[in-house]
Parts: structure tokens; sequence; C-alpha cells
């Protein structure tokens, strides 16, 4: 079938509206959230019904086509990018809330949905829908689903898989499957659970169930400031051993803070400590969170907080959040280009981490700003560059690898929250072995054997051991990893 | 070379005990997870047929097999660190003696599986068999950083990690997490711990079931979030009438504010137990379930936990019951037969409630399967993985039944 011929059967099935040929229609999918992959699609098609999509991947699969699940392209990792001859399937006219049930706190949602749509729907019921990118207003709940996404309440609320109770998955060849069940129990392996934070590369969840939680009725936000971030990190370890579960538990550094305060997301953090933690105390009672903000606040001050401060009302919430929360935004004014990075390390581990990544910074003489889940070890190391000057973005690319290997060094891993997409395959080796990786290759072959879906993404085909041929068992690598 | 012969020269002779099995069948116990990865390897080149086992107190050891693979001497704990919160520990290591070493150092595995209390880590795991902690710190598999398990063929495979967060590649934990050991055997456990809480209460009404489930629905209402909420049979409560149970852990404020909440929302009619009466009160519960011939648990709806009861009374019978009305999860345990179970599950199946076969002896596993009644398109992903991990069929596992 001709491009021409393809085209002309996408627009059978969603209309001449909702397929993009032309250049600068699909300029626009060109990239995520990551500057630094770019990928320009040959053909864009946008469904508006679970049925199209079934039409849409079944059409794909009985010509071999290759094709990548997107949704609103808020992703760090290069992940929703279509190469080659790829269709890119966009999600985001599915955006029907299907079913909300307040009693069995759960609901149903399409995969277009943008997250903080879903919490707003379900507010007058006092539910929530807890995992809380700091995209939510605008990513989607079918790109949390992909990604495993997080966000800052995760930490005492877990992240999108401890939330999905049931999909209806479009599979590579246009077969439906139900995984899961409402009450989240699973029929038979927890398929579900395999599904969340395959990175499209199992298929399309075109209906999702969540569970939802009572927003909670008392709440106490504080900020507190640090003269190091070493004494920041080991205030962290000192919080989470206390045996007191935060909400969330966020660190910020005196560059992320500065580039906070001198936009227009100014929360009134101090400017000149060397690292805020933003910690949120959740209950059903004011008494039982005062308790524990007394216990917290002492540890604080013993750790070296400096400024110490408790908002006052809501509206003071929300300014301390919406700084966190738009502090990636706020670093677009340090220079022309971000590189978002993501990894994690054992809580305990933050202060040595941090100090490397610091030292880091300075031999490839590169801004790097911290923004994270510190309650987690989940860390954004921010890479600020204008990537027009020559030299700078390898420079750039040489740092993430060092800032990653440090990170796995410490005991940690390559990813939180991010997802491998493209950005991070060639790190994949550094924490998975031949046979690991090779075994996850094997499992996308019993969903996609073509790997059709959301091809060259997560697993690094090289580095994979062979896998079920015969005695491959113990044998080298087929190819040198990168 | 006979298999027992093979299998000395493999792994030493002090790996395998002829005469310990009822049934006759060489008991290999492996002592590091390199040793699984050779025994499972050759078993592979051979062809035999293995059965996994751990201490023997869950699951009956009565599958037909070549040979019993127990992960009794993988009993160690590498790592405990209470900074972090995590730990690992060897899937053989028995489940009071890690809860033991875990307080030692401040920590807590917020998991309390049906069973004895020796049950080893690696069968919790395996079952995902969560206990009514699930209401307050979720299921099996949200304790759970990474796994290290080996395949069929003998490949040594690790998922996830030691961190809190982890998205790098696919999450094979969640299929090891409740594949009851028909996707490899799990040899090593990276676990998600809390900090032991400075309280720990345990609060009972007793009362007519059907009025329970209403002082259950009532406490979600107020905003309540116990650590377990749990209705219990009168059998298995040992008490004349069904018992509510409320189990309020964190720390002393969070605690003392959540009972004041709790009786100011229920009337105040809930009895508080001495610490030895609770633990009590929760062992009895978990260790009675190791006693019933066959232990079933349904994933429902918070709403439908009465529905189901009456379902179960009516099919099965109510004797040995405990139920999480806030999650909708129910475990059965009791004496039943395979028309019965395949019937219910039948049933369950049209209202949308899967039934997951805990234990049973071997013929009722192997005709009823652990899991069965796949929603559409389940069953060939099943298939699928299951030949990905085990292409030789070693593992000897009742996935699903023979219906």
């Amino acid at each position: 079938m001709t491009p021409e011929s393809l085209v002309e059967a996408l627009t059978g099935i969603v209309g001449p509206r909702h397929v993009r040929t032309t250049l600068p229609e699909r300029i626009t999918y060109a990239r995520d959230g990551l500057p630094t992959h770019r990928h320009v699609p040959g053909i864009v098609v946008l469904p508006g019904q679970r049925d199209e999509v079934i039409a849409i991947v079944r059409l794909l699969a009985a010509l071999g086509v290759p094709f990548v699940p997107r949704g609103a392209g808020t992703g760090l990792s290069g992940g929703a990018l279509a190469a080659g001859d790829a269709v890119l399937i966009v999600l985001t006219r599915l955006n029907r809330i299907l079913k909300i049930d307040p009693v069995n706190r759960l609901a149903v949602v399409e995969p277009g949905v943008v997250n903080v749509r879903l919490s707003a729907a379900t507010a007058p019921h006092g539910l929530h829908y807890t995992p809380d990118p700091s995209s939510q207003t605008a990513c989607t709940i079918g790109g949390n689903v992909a990604e495993n996404s997080g966000g800052p309440h995760c930490l005492k609320y877990g992240v999108t898989a401890n939330h999905v109770l049931a999909l209806e998955v479009v599979l590579a060849d246009g077969q439906v499957v139900e995984l899961g069940s409402p009450g989240g129990e699973p029929w038979g392996p927890d398929l579900v659970g395999l599904f969340v934070g395959s990175e499209g590369n199992f298929g399309i969840a075109t209906r999702i169930a969540v569970r939802l939680l009572p927003v909670p009725r008392a709440i106490r936000t504080l900020l507190a400031g640090f003269g190091s971030l070493r004494t920041a990190g080991e205030a962290v370890s000192a919080v989470i051993a206390s045996g007191i579960v935060p909400a969330a538990l966020e660190m910020m550094d005196q560059s992320c803070i500065r580039a906070v305060e001198d936009s227009v997301y100014a929360a009134g953090y101090p400017r000149e400590a060397a690292a805020v933690l933003l910690l949120e105390l959740d209950g059903a009672s004011d008494a039982a969170v005062a308790a524990d903000a007394a216990t917290i606040e002492a540890i604080l001050r013993a750790h070296g907080a400096g400024e110490l401060r408790t908002a006052g009302d809501a509206a003071q919430r929300e300014r301390l959040w919406l700084g966190r929360k738009k502090a990636f935004g706020a670093m677009g004014r340090l220079s022309r280009d971000l590189v978002v990075q993501d990894a994690v390390v054992p809580r305990s581990a933050l202060p040595e981490v941090l100090e490397t990544i610091s030292a880091i910074a300075t031999h490839y003489g590169l801004t790097v700003s911290n923004v994270f889940h510190a309650g987690d070890g989940n860390l954004h190391p921010n890479i600020s560059f204008d990537g027009r000057i020559p030299g700078l973005r390898a420079r750039v690319e040489a740092a993430s690898g060092e800032i990653m290997a440090c990170c796995v060094a410490a005991g940690g891993t390559i990813t939180g929250e991010h997802g491998i997409g493209l950005d991070k395959l060639r790190y994949m080796p550094l924490i998975f072995d031949g046979d690991s990786l090779a075994a996850m290759l094997a499992v996308r072959h019993v969903w996609d054997p073509a790997e059709r879906v959301n091809p060259g993404k997560v697993v690094p085909v090289h580095a994979c051991r062979e896998w079920q041929r015969g005695a491959g068992r113990g044998r080298a690598a087929a190819e040198p990893a990168a | 070379m006979s298999l027992v012969d093979r299998v000395r020269a493999l792994l030493g002779s002090d790996a395998v005990d002829l005469a310990a099995t009822p049934d006759g069948v060489p008991r290999v116990a492996p002592a590091s997870p390199d040793a699984v990865a050779l025994l499972l390897g050759t078993a592979r080149e051979e062809g035999w047929h293995l059965r996994i086992e751990g201490a023997g107190s869950w699951l009956p050891t009565d599958a037909p097999a070549d040979l019993a693979l127990t992960t009794r001497r993988l009993d160690k704990v590498p790592a405990i660190e209470p900074q972090d919160l995590s730990a690992t520990a060897e899937a053989g290591i028995g489940c009071d003696v890690l809860r033991q070493q875990l307080a030692d150092r401040g920590t807590w595995l917020a998991l309390d599986p049906p069973g004895l209390a020796g049950r080893t880590l690696g069968s919790v795991v395996a079952t995902a068999s969560a206990g009514p902690l699930r209401q307050g710190f979720g299921p099996i598999r949200d304790h759970l950083l990474g796994v290290t398990f080996v395949t069929g063929d003998g490949r040594l495979v690790q998922s996830g990690g030691k961190v809190m967060k982890n998205v790098a590649g696919y999450d094979l934990t969640k299929l090891e997490a409740g594949g009851f050991g028909a996707f490899g055997v799990i040899v090593l456990v990276h676990l998600r711990l809390r900090a032991l809480p400075r309280a720990d209460q345990t609060l009972v009404l007793e009362g007519a079931r059907e009025d329970l489930t209403q002082v259950a629905e009532d406490i979600a209402q107020a905003g309540i979030q116990p650590a377990a909420l749990e209705l219990v049979s009168p059998a298995l409560a040992r008490r004349e009438r069904w018992a509510l149970a409320v189990r309020l852990a964190g720390s002393a404020a969070l605690v003392a504010a959540e009972e004041a909440g709790l009786r100011a929302a229920t009337g105040g009619r809930f009895a508080a137990l001495r610490a030895d009466e609770a633990h009590g009160f929760w062992m009895r519960a978990a260790e009675s379930f190791a006693t019933r011939p066959v232990t079933f648990r349904l994933g429902g709806l918070p709403d439908s936990s009465d529905e189901l009861l009456d379902l179960l009374q009516h099919q099965v019978g109510d004797e040995w019951v405990s139920v999480s009305p806030g999650v909708g999860a129910i475990r059965w345990g009791g004496e039943t037969t395979v028309d019965r179970l395949r019937r219910l599950r039948r049933t369950l199946a049209g209202i949308e409630v899967p039934l997951t076969l805990e234990r049973a002896a071997w013929p009722v596993r192997a005709a009823v399967g652990h899991f069965g009644a796949y929603r559409e398109g389940v069953g060939p992903l099943v298939a699928g993985l299951r030949r990905t991990f085990d292409p030789g069929e070693a593992f000897v596992v009742a996935v699903e039944g023979t219906e």
C-alpha cells in the first residue's frame, strides 16, 4: 500500500480532519518534553472513539505498519516519537470520563483524559486521583499508564501502578483484551501490573479503571530552608526513618529556588537557602496531623533547618506548590534548552550523590539545577544549556551519562518515573544483564511479536542475550553493548 | 547416571534429601541462586519436572514431579537498611525470622499473610497472599521493589531494583508476584519497609454480619484510615458472633486521633484489645487458613461484600471467612469439591469477580487451577508468558484447571 492509500484508508476511519499529513502539522508531534530527540512522524492520526482505535490498529496490522501511541506529548524520554514509517496515533480525543463510582471509589476513563481533570470531576464526591505528575494540567491518564508516572504525592500514596485496577487494551494485532477486574484482583497473573509502565510497547489502553482516594480532611504544608544540600539530604533521611510518612517531601536547590523566585511562579522561597524542603502531611484529623507536624518540625530543626514556615491557609499552600510544580517551566528562564534528568538513589545516599552531581556539573561547565522527590530518592538533575553552541550538546550527553553512572553506583536506577523511551536505552545495560534484558524482550514478543508497537524503545535489543533459541543459556550477547 | 546422582554431582550430596517427602520425590535444596539456575538449566536439558516448595506449610507438597526444589536453604538476609526503609532477603527465609530481624532494626514489613508464621517469603510473594493489612498497605506487589528469579530453563533474571521508584524496563516483578511459580522460582526479594509503628492498636466489635458491614462503611465514610479493617467469621475469630476488627498503626498521635474518630463514628461500641490479645487474634485468624483443606480468595468491590458472602454461604458455606470490606477482598477456607469450586468460579465470573484458588490438594488444584474463567484475550497471553519463562514445562504448577 502506498502512503497515499494508507492516508486514504485512515481518513475512511476517522475522517479527513483527523489525519495530519502536511509538514507543519506533523512537526507539532516531532518532540515530547525532552529537547534532545526529534522525529517528524510521517502520518498522524487522531481517533475520537475506541472503535476507531481498533479499526486503525487492525488496518496497520494487516499492512504490517508500525505505530506509536501518544498522549499529550509531555513525556521526558522521547518515548512517544514516531520514526521511519511508523504512524503516530494521538489519543487526546478519547477524553471521556466514562464512570465515577463514589461508593466503590473508582473511575473509568478513556486514555486521553487529562490527569487533573479527573480529580476535578471527582472532587464533588470528596475523592481524587492521587498520582500527580508535575505536568498534570496537561498529561493524560493513558500516558501516565504507559509511563507508570509518579509525582510528589506518590511518596505516601504510590505511583500510577498502585492505582490502576483494570484495563481494556488493543493489542498489536487489533485484538481487544480485558485485564484486571473492577476490584483490582487479577484474573490470573497480574497483567495490569505488567502492562503499566510498558511505555506503549504492549498495546493501546482504551479504557482505564482507576482507584480514587478520599481528599484528605487535614493537610499541613511546611517549607524548610537549609544551608547546604548535604544537611537537607540528611534531614530527608531522618524524616523517613521517623516512621511518619509525609504525603510529599520535595527538595529544590538554590539554582532552582532562584529560577522560581525570578519567574511569575514566585512562591516566597528563601533565595539565600542552599536548598529547601517542601513537606506535606495529611490525614483524617487536624489533631493527628498537627502532632505529626510538631515531630517533623523538631526533626528538621535538629538537622539544621534555618527558616521553617507552615502554610497558613489553602492559598499559601497552593502558592508553595505552584512554585514546585512549575519549577521546570521557570528553569526555561535559565537557558534556551533544558534536559530534565531522572534517576533514583537510596534515600540515605542523597547527600553524597548530590555532591557528586554538583562536581560533574562543574567538570563539564554546565548549570545543573535540582528539583526532585527527595522522600523517594527520585532525583531530577536539570541541565540548562544553549543547544546552538557547538559541542555543548555532547557535553550535556556526557554529563548525563556520568550522572546516571553515579546513581547506579550508589545502588540506584536510571529512571524513577520518566521511563526509558529512546533517551535511556543506552543506560539499560548499566542495570540489567543480557539475560534480564532478553527476558524483557521475550515478554514484549508475547504482546507484540513483530515489535510494531512503539518500535525501538525501552529494550536495547543489541544488549539482549539470545533467548529461546535452543541452548542459548549463558551465551554472550549477540552484539557488543554500545 | 541416575537423576539423583546427576543432581548430587551438580550441587553436592548435601543438597539432596531422598527420604524427605511423603510421596518419595527427591527433595533438592540449592544453597544459592546460581545453584537454582544450574539445577533448572539441567532440568531443561533432561526434561525433568519440578515442583517448587518453601517451608511446606502452605501449599501441599504433593504435585507429581521428578524433583522437589525447596528454597529453604536460601534463607539469608543480605541487607536491612533502616535509613532507606528497604531490605533484601532470599526467598526461603521464614516470615517469622525475617519479621524479628526487621524489628530488631526498627523496621516493619507490613504484611500479614494467611498461614503459619514460618511460611517463607518466597511463598507469600509467589502466591500474592495478602492478609488484613492490605487495607492500609496494599497488596503484596506494593511491598516489592524488585525480585530475582530463575526461569524454567535456568536463566537468572533480575527485575526492578532496590530503590523506592523504578520504571526501568518492563515490570516483571508484577508477573512473579502471584504467578504461583509458573513463571520462575523467586530466589531474592527486595522489599519496601515501614518504620516499626510506635503505636499499634486493635479494636473489635461483635455482631450480626450485615450490621458489621454497615459499621465498616461508616468507618470508611468517617475518613478513618485503618491499617486493617477485617470482618471475620465466628469460627475464625473464635467468638460467638461475627467480629469486625480494626487495626490502627502509626505514630501515637495518629493512632489516638484515629481511635477517637472511630469511637465517634461508631458510637463507642468497639472494645480495645491488649497487645497480646491483638497478636493472638490476628495470628489465629491467619493460621486457621493453613488448617483448612481448601483456601481461595475473591476480589470484589467494597459494596459487594454482603452479596458475595451470601453467595458463598449458599454455595460453599461461610464458616471460615475473612473479609476486607474496604477493598472488597474475601478469603475463604473450608472443605468443598471440584464441582462446587468450578460452579462458584463461573458464577463469580458473571459478576466480574475473579476467584483465585490459593491452596488445595493436588487433585483439586489440577482440576480447578489457581486461575480460570479468564476475560477475553487473557488466556493466550498467559500461555505465551508461560512458554517464555518455562519453555520445557519444567515447573509443575496448576495454573489453569482441566475444565
